[in-house]
C-alpha cells in the first residue's frame, strides 16, 4: 500500500519537476511580456533532441549537453526578435497565434531534420534503481530534482540579490516605470525568452532518460507545464513551481489510482476546475481594471 | 464606397454552380467539397473568434462530438443518421453552454487554455473508449439517409456541400449588419462600451459560444458522412489549429475571408502530401508571418489596399 | 423627488478609501458638475453610480429604486448613459454603427430574424442607420458619417461617444471629462453641445477640469477631494467657498 503510493509519488514529483520547469519558463516570460509563450514545449523537447543528436553526432556527453541548452535559448532569442519584439502591444489573440506559430514551426523543422522516431540518452549515473520503503527510485529521478531545485534557487538569487534580476522584476512590475528609470526593456524581454527556454531545455534533457523524447513531445509537456503555472497563479515563479509539482503529482496518482488510459487528460481537467472556481491560480493575487 | 456586400456571395453561387462541370476528375470535386465544408465551419467559428473576439483552441472538440455521434449512435444503438446529428449538435450545445458561463468570466490566456483543455479531453476520450468509438483507429460511419433516400457520392454531396455555403455566407452577412450582430462586434470592440449601453456581455458571448459549438458539431455530422469514416485525428489539437489559421489568415471578422482562408488551407496540404513535416512549418510560418505582417488577414489588407487605390 | 440620490456611499480598493461617505442628490433637468483636483475620487463615483464598481456601503437611488451595485446594462435599461474618460470606441467599427449600437436596447435583438434577413428588422435598421446620422449631425460630426472610427481624430471621438450616448435615449447622462485632451476651440464647442444636451431634457452630470466650462454650464456643482465631500452647491456659493478656495480653485477662479 505505502510502496504503491511512494511509487507514484516518486514518478509524479519527477515528472511534475519537468512541468516545474516549464511552467517557470512561462512565467518568466509571462512577466516581462504579458505573452504566454505556447512555445515553451518545444524548448522543452529541444533540450531533449539536442542532446541526443549532439551526443549520438560523437561530441562527448557534457558538450553535447551545453549545446543542448544554448541552441534552444539561441532559438528563444530568434523567436523573440522575430516574432515577439515586431508586435508588442498587439491583441492578445494575435500574440498566442504568433507563438503557437513559433511551436508549429520548431517542431515541423525537428521533424523533418531529426526525423519521426523516439530517442534515449543514457542515465547520468547509472540505471541501477534505488529501493527506498518498498518502492523503486531512479537515479535520474535524483537528477531532475537536484538540477530543478538548484535551478529555483539561482532564479531566486539572481531576482532578489543581483541588479539584473532586479531590473526584470520591476519590467514585470511596470514597464514604462522601468524604461524611465533606465532599463533596457528591450534586453530584459530577450532575456526572459534565452532564460525560458535554457530552463526548458533542461528540463528536456534531464527527464529524456527517463520518459524518452521525441518531435512531438513538446506540446504535452508545454501545456502541462502551462496548467501547473496557471494552478500556482500565473505570474508567481514559486507558485509556478509548485503548480507544476502539483500538476505531475496528481496526474500519478490519478494513472495509478483512477485509470492510466485517462492519463493525459488529468491535467487539463484539473485546468478546467481551477479556472472555474479559482482562476487566480493558489497563490496568485486579486486585480482590478482601472476604467 | 458602398458596395453592395452581397455581390461576392453571387460570385461564390456562379463559381459553385459552374464548378462541377469545370472540374476535371472526382479527386477535384472531393477538393472542392472539403473545402465548402471547411468554409461552413470556419465562418461558424469566425463568428466568435473575428466578431465577437473571443478566442477557442478547442473547435475541433465539437467537430469531433458531431462527427462521432454520427458514427457511434447509428452503429451501435441503430439511431437514424438524422437523430444521431440532432443529438451531436445538443450534446455539443449542451456542453458548451455548460462550460461557457464559467469559461467567459475568464480573459485572455485562461480563456484560450480552457477551450484548448477542452478540446484535448474530446479527444483523448474518442481515442480511449475504443469498444465504442474504434480508438485510434477510427470507426466507419454509414451514410446518411433521408425519408428512405440515401445520400452518397460526389454528386449529392457536391450540391449539399454548395447549398450549406451559400446560405451560410448569406445568413452571415445578414448577421454581421444586425442588431445582433452589432452588439457582437461591439463586444469585441470594448466590453466596457457595449455594457453601458445595456448589452448584457455574458449572455452574448455564451450564445454565440453555443452557437458555433452545434454549428461545428452539424458540420463534424457532414464530414463524417461524406467521408464515411471518422478517426480521432478529426478532433485533435492541431485541426483546431488548422481552424483559427483558416480564420486568421482569411481575414478575422470577414466574412468572405473566411471563405478564402478555407480554400487556401484546404488546399495547402494536398500541396504538401509527401512532406508532412515541411506541412507543419509552413502552417507555423504561415500563421507568424500573417499575424506579423498582415494582422487584418488577407481579404480586409487587400480590400483596405484597393479601397485606398481610388 | 431628486431623480439621483446618493447616501454615504463608499468604496474602498483594499486599504485605499477612494470615495468615502458621498451625499448628494441630483434633480431631473438640471447640469450637475462633479469637480475637485486628480484622485479625488471623481471617476470612481461615476463608476460607482454607473455600475462599473460595486459600493462597500451606501446606497444610490434612481427615481426612488435602489441601483447600487446593479449592472451597467441594467442602467442603461433604466435610462443612464455615459461616457469615459479613456475614449471606449469600438474602433473596429464604423462611426455611424457605434452610434447604432447606442440604440442596442430599443431593437429586436432576434439573431434567427437577423440571420434571416426578416424584412421588419431590416425596415427598423434603416430608419435607425437615418437617425444615427442625425445624432452624428447633433454633435457636430455630419463630416465622418461614411468614416471608420478608427480613421477618426481624438476630439471628433469624444463626441461621438456622446453621440452614442444619446443613441440611448436616457432620461440621465454622465460625461466623465468631456473637454479633457481638447483644445480651446474644441473646448468651446463642446461646452455648446453639453448645452444643446441638457437643453433637449436630458439631466446632465458631469466632471471636468476646466473651469470656465463648469461655471458655464452648471446648475450645481459637487466639490471632491480626497474621496470626501468638501461642499456642494451653486456655482457662486462653491467659488466662494474658502475650503474650495484653498484646495483646488485657487489656479482658476
Amino acid at each position: 500500500m505505502l510502496a504503491e503510493f511512494l511509487q507514484f509519488l516518486f514518478s509524479g514529483i519527477t515528472v511534475g519537476a519537468t512541468y516545474a520547469l516549464a511552467a517557470l519558463g512561462f512565467t518568466l516570460i509571462y512577466n516581462a511580456s504579458n505573452v504566454i509563450n505556447f512555445a515553451q514545449g518545444e524548448f522543452i523537447m529541444l533540450g531533449g533532441m539536442l542532446a541526443v543528436f549532439f551526443s549520438q553526432a560523437g561530441l562527448p556527453l557534457p558538450v553535447a549537453l551545453a549545446l543542448a541548452i544554448a541552441v534552444p535559448a539561441l532559438v528563444g532569442i530568434v523567436v523573440e526578435k522575430l516574432a515577439i519584439e515586431p508586435v508588442k502591444g498587439a491583441e492578445t489573440v494575435t500574440l498566442i497565434i504568433i507563438t503557437i506559430g513559433a511551436s508549429l514551426v520548431i517542431r515541423g523543422l525537428v521533424q523533418v531534420w531529426l526525423g519521426k522516431g523516439t530517442f534515449s540518452l543514457p542515465a547520468f549515473s547509472g540505471d541501477v534503481p534505488l529501493h527506498f520503503m518498498g518502492a523503486t527510485l531512479m537515479p535520474q529521478s535524483l537528477w531532475v530534482l537536484g538540477v530543478t531545485a538548484v535551478v529555483v534557487v539561482a532564479l531566486w538569487y539572481f531576482f532578489n540579490h543581483t541588479l539584473h534580476g532586479k531590473a526584470m522584476l520591476a519590467t514585470s512590475h511596470n514597464r514604462t516605470a522601468a524604461e524611465l528609470v533606465g532599463i533596457n526593456t528591450n534586453w530584459v524581454l530577450l532575456m526572459s525568452f534565452a532564460m525560458s527556454a535554457a530552463i526548458g531545455a533542461m528540463g528536456g534533457i534531464l527527464v529524456t532518460p527517463i520518459t524518452l523524447t521525441s518531435y512531438d513531445v513538446g506540446i504535452m509537456l508545454g501545456l502541462k507545464g502551462f496548467v501547473g503555472a496557471v494552478v500556482g497563479g500565473l505570474g508567481n515563479g514559486l507558485g509556478a513551481v509548485f503548480g507544476g509539482l502539483l500538476v505531475g503529482v496528481l496526474e500519478a496518482f490519478g494513472a495509478g489510482y483512477i485509470s492510466s488510459a485517462y492519463k493525459d487528460a488529468m491535467p487539463f481537467v484539473l485546468i478546467l476546475l481551477i479556472l472555474f472556481f479559482m482562476p487566480r491560480g493558489l497563490f496568485g493575487g486579486k486585480s482590478t481594471d482601472r476604467v | 464606397m458602398k458596395n453592395n456586400p452581397f455581390i461576392g456571395l453571387y460570385i461564390i453561387m456562379a463559381v459553385l454552380l459552374v464548378l462541377p462541370f469545370v472540374l476535371p476528375n472526382s479527386f477535384y470535386v472531393d477538393l472542392a467539397i472539403r473545402m465548402a465544408i471547411n468554409a461552413v465551419i470556419v465562418l461558424g467559428l469566425n463568428l466568435l473568434i473575428g466578431f465577437a473576439g473571443q478566442i477557442s483552441l478547442g473547435h475541433a472538440g465539437f467537430l469531433g462530438i458531431g462527427a462521432y455521434a454520427s458514427a457511434v449512435l447509428p452503429t451501435h444503438l441503430g439511431w437514424h443518421p438524422l437523430l444521431a446529428m440532432v443529438a451531436g449538435a445538443l450534446a455539443a450545445g449542451l456542453l458548451a453552454a455548460v462550460l461557457a458561463r464559467p469559461i467567459f468570466k475568464l480573459k485572455g490566456h485562461y480563456l484560450a487554455m480552457a477551450t484548448l483543455g477542452l478540446g484535448i479531453i474530446i479527444n483523448i476520450v474518442v481515442r480511449t473508449e475504443a469498444a465504442w468509438t474504434g480508438g485510434p483507429d477510427g470507426m466507419p460511419v454509414p451514410a446518411f439517409s433521408l425519408a428512405g433516400f440515401e445520400i452518397s457520392g460526389d454528386k449529392h454531396w457536391y450540391w449539399i456541400a454548395a447549398v450549406l455555403l451559400s446560405v451560410s455566407v448569406w445568413a452571415s452577412l445578414n448577421l454581421i449588419d444586425s442588431p445582433f450582430g452589432r452588439a457582437l462586434r461591439a463586444l469585441h470592440g470594448s466590453e466596457v462600451a457595449s455594457k453601458v449601453v445595456g448589452v448584457d456581455v455574458l449572455r452574448y458571448k455564451v450564445a454565440i459560444f453555443v452557437m458555433s459549438a452545434m454549428f461545428a458539431s452539424i458540420m463534424g455530422s457532414v464530414t463524417a458522412h461524406y467521408v464515411g469514416f471518422v478517426t480521432p485525428n478529426l478532433a485533435d489539437f492541431f485541426h483546431s489549429i488548422e481552424l483559427v489559421t483558416m480564420v486568421v489568415i482569411g481575414g478575422m471578422a470577414s466574412v468572405y475571408g473566411s471563405v478564402v482562408g478555407a480554400v487556401l488551407l484546404t488546399a495547402l496540404p494536398q500541396a504538401l502530401t509527401s512532406f508532412e513535416g515541411w506541412e507543419t512549418v509552413v502552417f507555423g510560418s504561415i500563421l507568424m508571418l500573417c499575424m506579423i505582417f498582415m494582422p487584418k488577414g488577407l481579404v480586409p489588407t487587400l480590400a483596405a489596399k484597393f479601397g485606398k487605390g481610388e | 423627488m431628486a431623480l439621483l440620490e446618493v447616501k454615504d456611499l463608499s468604496i474602498h480598493f483594499g486599504g485605499v478609501k477612494a470615495v468615502q461617505n458621498v451625499s448628494f442628490s441630483i434633480d431631473a433637468g438640471i447640469v450637475y458638475a462633479v469637480i475637485g483636483p486628480n484622485g479625488a475620487g471623481k471617476t470612481t463615483l461615476f463608476n460607482l453610480i454607473t455600475g462599473i464598481y460595486t459600493p462597500t456601503t451606501g446606497t444610490i437611488t434612481l427615481d426612488g429604486e435602489s441601483i447600487g451595485g446593479k449592472a451597467p446594462d441594467e442602467l442603461a435599461r433604466r435610462g443612464m448613459a455615459r461616457t469615459f474618460q479613456n475614449l471606449q470606441i469600438c474602433m473596429n467599427m464604423n462611426a455611424i454603427e457605434n452610434v447604432m449600437v447606442g440604440a442596442h436596447l430599443r431593437l429586436d435583438r432576434n439573431l434567427f430574424k437577423a440571420a434571416l434577413r426578416w424584412p421588419a428588422l431590416r425596415a427598423k435598421d434603416k430608419d435607425l442607420h437615418a437617425e444615427a446620422a442625425e445624432l452624428m449631425r447633433f454633435v457636430g460630426l455630419g463630416a465622418y458619417i461614411n468614416a471608420r472610427a478608427d480613421s477618426m481624430p481624438y476630439g471628433a471621438l469624444k463626441r461621438l461617444e456622446i453621440a452614442r450616448a444619446l443613441a440611448m435615449k436616457p432620461r440621465m447622462i454622465f460625461l466623465d471629462e468631456p473637454a479633457a485632451g481638447l483644445n480651446p476651440k474644441e473646448t468651446i464647442e463642446v461646452d455648446a453641445l453639453v448645452r444643446k444636451v441638457a437643453d433637449s431634457g436630458v439631466t446632465v452630470v458631469l466632471v471636468e477640469h476646466d473651469m470656465k466650462m463648469v461655471m458655464n454650464l452648471s446648475d450645481r456643482i459637487l466639490v471632491l477631494d480626497y474621496g470626501k465631500k468638501l461642499t456642494e452647491g451653486t456655482g457662486a456659493e462653491v467659488r466662494r467657498n474658502p475650503d474650495v478656495i484653498a484646495a483646488y480653485l485657487g489656479a482658476h477662479a
